[in-house]
């Protein structure tokens, strides 16, 4: 333990003499911020575009003067979306003494640190983990998402099928994931209640699988007016394009993980006609704009999945570390909780249990290559 | 020289046609556009140059460089010197969490626990010689056996851990039957299909495994009923780990030398040989597996404990790559080998993620290249190898001995 | 029957990509004995080639079937150069090691290509053009079996058919299988016995390439992870087949993909997978050796 304490001494009196010989007027020390999730291995596309958007956010506050005085510094760890993984991810950021954390992106690894955050009294927002447990158990006083949970998406996709669209007979899939499997057995359990439609399949697909054709002739098969479909949009537009193919014109309704625009250039004309649940449309908000031109600036590429969402949670933990005028724990709760913050997702607060309020959510269907809002 | 520049200059061309595509250009089909990247050619070729040259120098000057890599085993042999280095590496071991932030006690428990996953692997693997590919199936049986009792029966780690042993040898028994007469790769492969089998169960069947959300809020191991906290638990599991480490290696350094052991070793020089000696195939085999098994669930448990989290992602087959990998890489057969296999294996990505993005790239070279620098693993044991040897190596094994 | 019929073609579809990718393996196996887990990715990196290819290929304005046919080409040529210099690298120094050895040098090139492809290029799933066009005249048929579909069984055909003769007729097929019947026998034939494992690596990954091509123009999307389990469900199948057999790696891709496409269909598509290895555990109970494997009988 003693030299534990020799070594900060070490490390603040060269700090010292480090800022001291420079006279560097930022003398003051960085804000770390800890950014957690799959940077590397197969579910690194979900991970990778919520750093580039801290990255963006961080390098815009940082050219501003930072906040409270201090620059932003990221501290970026992969976890692989593994829980094993991340429980040394998040023991990693709390020993590198991080003030917030933007993640985790998958909701197992998430499930797994979010105890060990909690004990080190740390904020943890996450732009993309969507188990409803994360937030409703609460268990986690120190958890916030700027996503909506599973349950909530849910209910507006059969909500919208059997009350708009009228169907009677629903085909559920999902891609056996965590997030895909989560969403359709909520989306199974709301159809049946309701009494008005029933579920007459009820399928995971294989991710990376090279043929979707048996499942699809089994859809058809099933005699479905409708499929709900849980899971991301390779799947997806698989799915779509080889039901079209067949000749099938079933109507298709996904989720979030859909509500992409690579969805609808990947599946092509396929696309058309396929419905989609997803936050409120924001593509015209200014500051949406601005961090998809940002993004193309800087990294010569269209954003990826969840980006606006974690440029939107990393938005949040920079206003409420500017509000709470620290980085103490209860302090930052408090500012998330009563602090509305503009984000691309619309101006949002926190409510008690973590969820984001002003995050709406409405139904899209893509007309002419492109998603448009249904009224 | 000037050949070794031609070589290289060869092996820089060579790579670069080789790159070309994948390096170079990078397409976006959907808008039609088209980013050249030579810059990236051109770093290329250097690297593979300069690295060419150097590793030609490096292989031609290779007597006078291997000294820099002492074969360790008349190191170890020398029993002062060992006792020595044994109590050494005790006192670091027991000391090591007093001067360590709890993110390196978290890895190196990891790693720990890879160890004596390593050591259980190695009884079939590297005793037996029956290659198992599924073998993550049994520590996904531990950790959802300490799970699903907490969950449903609230049984708390000390009486699941030996549960967990139990339950993951009884499945390598059931494994273990199947496969009785099956060799060499066949039984490879359905080992794999089995440590597949299970984990797409866990995935598909909710209403036992709660699927792919997992099951979360899982008791960390419990200390006559006092409350730790989060930086004390990671400790207490630490030495709970090395504790089993110790035990493991203890328990396998024993089967080795015991009736049993030699059987395996017996078996998996020769299989006919062995049956005409009276050795009973079967037992001998169903053991190997049930032995291996247990120490996979019992870690399986502690995993369980450990991250309070268990899902199915956990238990994919890289992981069964990774534990034969540590077996492998250490040396087979080897108790001290997969051990050090276990730590470089473990502690190497974590301390590659300095290098962010590029650690998995550098952790599959580097694996690439200590098997083909030393291919038999960093401790190899030479007089442990699994295939026949031709005359002429056998001669010199027996120079050796 | 319509539906029978559907699943039918729907398994036939799969079987014939699994066993452009089997042969490999199989081929690969026979002659070094070696599982070669990096299989999977060469049939991945062709797809990427194939991907980077067309793309470039159609911004310069080239008619559609030539993009198809030198896309397919390039893909060939690039997959074979990376088999071998895999081999070169990880394989040809291990060739006196330890049977373990290998494989972990196999896994670990597997790991770094995956990674290589993720740096190089992208994570996301990437769109993959249309090169099969849409045959009108099978228009009426399309609900049991598409045009892609059709292109894949006849391509899978004619290379079968080419391979076999190639083994079968020529003179480097012979120096193969004597390579894989007995590798120092072959030696002191005056066999190059580097050269046909050269070769070997060039046919095995030429035929992923073709694989690779064919599936991301089926399916429409490729990523750098695609290598993996197409690659575990071809050594399955190989194995199935009794591997070092190139008839039964063939047998058992189909067997494969008749498998899972009827138990999705008439089971669950959840279990898919759990009824691809159930059926490879069952047979290897009853034929130790695959079902077309050669028995070897055990010497003393």
């Amino acid at each position: 333990m003693v030299w534990k304490n020799q070594r900060i001494q070490v490390f603040v009196l060269l700090t010292g003499l480090f800022c001291g010989s420079f006279g560097l007027a930022n003398a003051a020390e960085p804000i770390r911020l800890g950014v957690a999730g799959a940077h590397s291995g197969d579910l690194a596309s979900y991970g990778l575009p919520s750093l580039n958007a801290a990255r963006l956010v961080v390098k815009e506050v940082n050219a501003r003067g930072g906040v409270l005085g201090r620059p932003i510094e990221i501290l970026a760890e992969d976890d692989v979306c593994k829980p094993e993984i991340a429980i040394n991810t998040a023991t990693k950021l709390i020993s590198e003494k991080v003030d917030i954390v933007i993640g985790h992106i998958c909701s197992g690894a998430t499930k797994a640190t979010l105890g060990i955050y909690n004990d080190a009294k740390l904020v943890v927002i996450s732009p993309s983990a969507t188990n409803p447990e994360l937030t409703q158990s609460g268990r986690y006083p120190n958890f916030f998402r700027t996503i909506a949970a599973d349950d909530a998406q849910a209910r507006q996709e059969v909500d919208f099928a059997i009350k708009t669209l009228k169907l009677k007979k629903l085909a559920v899939l999902h891609d056996k994931g965590d997030y895909g499997k989560g969403l359709a057995e909520f989306a199974k359990g709301f159809i049946e209640k309701s009494g008005a439609a029933e579920v007459v399949l009820y399928e995971g697909v294989t991710p990376g699988a090279v043929d979707y054709s048996a499942v699809v002739q089994k859809i058809k098969r099933s005699g479905a007016d409708g499929v709900i479909f849980g899971g991301y949009h390779p799947e997806a537009s698989k799915v779509v394009s080889q039901m079209r193919k067949k000749g099938m014109k079933t109507v298709f309704i996904s989720d979030d993980g859909v509500k992409d625009d690579t969805f609808i250039k990947v599946a092509g004309q396929y696309a058309e006609g396929v419905y989609a649940s997803g936050p409120k449309d924001t593509s015209t908000n200014p500051l949406t704009k601005a961090a998809i031109l940002a993004h193309q600036k800087e990294y010569g590429s269209e954003p990826g999945a969840f980006f606006l969402n974690a440029y939107a949670a990393t938005l949040a933990a920079v206003n409420a570390i500017d509000k709470a005028g620290s980085t103490d724990f209860a302090a930052l709760v408090k500012a998330l909780r009563e602090q509305t913050v503009e984000t691309p997702l619309g101006a949002i607060r926190f409510d008690e249990s973590g969820d984001a309020i002003g995050v709406g959510f409405s139904m899209y269907v893509v007309r002419g290559g492109v998603y448009q809002e249904v009224l | 020289m000037w050949a070794e520049l031609k070589k290289g200059a060869a092996v820089a061309v060579w790579f670069m046609f080789l790159t070309l595509p994948i390096m170079v250009v990078k397409v976006n089909p959907i808008e039609q556009t088209v980013v050249w990247r030579w810059a990236n050619l051109v770093w290329l070729g250097a690297a593979v140059f300069v690295l060419t040259v150097v590793g030609r120098y490096c292989s031609r000057h290779r007597t006078e460089l291997s000294a820099f890599w002492p074969d360790a085993h008349p190191l170890l042999a020398h029993p002062q010197l060992k006792r020595f280095l044994l109590i050494v590496l005790a006192l670091l071991a027991t000391l090591f969490p007093l001067f360590f932030s709890s993110y390196q006690i978290n890895i190196m428990t990891t790693a720990l626990m890879y160890a004596v996953l390593g050591l259980g692997l190695n009884i079939v693997v590297g005793l037996a010689g029956l290659l198992d590919l599924g073998y993550v199936a049994f520590y996904a049986v531990g950790a959802y056996s300490y799970a699903l009792l907490n969950y449903h029966f609230g049984l708390g780690f000390w009486a699941a851990l030996p549960i967990g042993g139990l339950l993951a040898a009884i499945f390598g028994v059931l494994l273990g039957f199947p496969v009785l007469r099956l060799r060499g790769d066949y039984l490879a492969i359905v080992t794999l299909g089995f440590g597949e089998i299970i984990r797409l169960i866990l995935e598909n069947w909710n209403d036992f495994s709660f699927g792919p959300s997992g099951i979360a809020g899982i008791p960390r191991p419990g200390l006559f009923g006092l409350t730790l906290s989060v930086d004390d638990a990671i400790m207490y599991i630490y030495y709970l780990v090395l504790l089993l480490g110790l035990i493991t290696i203890f328990v396998v350094n024993r089967l080795r030398d015991s009736r049993i052991g030699r059987a395996w070793i017996a078996l998996r020089e020769d299989e006919i040989a062995c049956q005409a000696m009276g050795i009973d195939k079967t037992k001998t085999k169903l053991t190997a597996f049930a032995l291996g098994a247990s120490w996979a669930g019992m870690v399986g448990v502690l995993f369980a404990a450990k991250t309070t989290f268990v899902n199915p992602a956990s238990f994919t087959f890289l992981e069964s790559a990774i534990i034969l990998s540590i077996v492998v890489l250490g040396g087979m057969g080897s108790t001290v080998g997969v051990v050090i296999g276990a730590l470089v294996f473990i502690l190497l990505p974590e301390y590659l993620r300095a290098f962010a993005d590029y650690r998995m790239l550098l952790f599959g070279a580097i694996m690439v290249g200590v098997m083909v620098f030393r291919p038999q693993g960093i401790i190899g044991n030479p007089r442990r190898r699994s295939y026949p040897l031709p005359m002429a190596a056998a001669d010199q094994e027996v120079g050796h001995e | 029957m319509e539906y029978f019929l559907e699943l039918f073609f729907s398994g036939l579809t799969r079987g014939s990509i699994y066993a452009l990718i089997a042969l490999g393996y199989t081929m690969v196996y026979g002659i070094i004995g070696l599982i070669n887990f990096a299989h999977g990715e060469i049939y991945m990196i062709g797809a990427f080639t194939a991907l980077i290819c067309a793309t470039v290929l159609t911004i310069w304005g080239l008619p559609p079937l030539a993009v198809l046919g030198l896309s397919a080409f390039a893909a060939i040529i690039w997959s074979a150069a990376y088999g071998l210099t895999v081999e070169r690298i990880a394989y040809r120094p291990l060739r006196h090691a330890p049977r373990l050895s290998p494989l972990i040098s196999a896994i670990g090139m597997s790991i770094f290509l995956q990674n290589y492809v993720l740096l190089a290029q992208t994570a996301d799933f990437v769109s993959f053009p249309a090169l099969i066009p849409d045959f009108a005249w099978l228009e009426p048929y399309r609900s049991i079996i598409g045009s892609s579909d059709l292109v894949i069984l006849l391509t899978t055909a004619v290379v079968m058919l080419l391979l076999t003769i190639l083994i079968k007729g020529t003179k480097i097929g012979r120096a193969m299988r004597a390579t894989a019947q007995d590798r120092e026998m072959a030696l002191l034939l005056g066999i190059d016995v580097n050269l046909v494992i050269s070769v070997t690596f060039v046919i095995g990954s030429a035929l992923a390439a073709i694989g690779g091509v064919l599936i991301a123009s089926h399916i429409g999307q490729i990523n750098f992870a695609i290598g993996f389990l197409a690659g575990i469900k071809a050594f399955t199948a190989a194995v199935l087949g009794g591997i070092g057999s190139v008839p039964g790696a063939v047998l058992g891709s189909l067997l494969l993909g008749w498998t899972e496409s009827f138990a999705t269909g008439y089971i669950s598509s959840d279990y898919e997978d759990v009824f691809a290895f159930a059926l490879l555990v069952l047979i290897l109970i009853f034929r130790p050796s695959g079902i077309l494997g050669r028995h070897h009988n055990q010497k003393v």
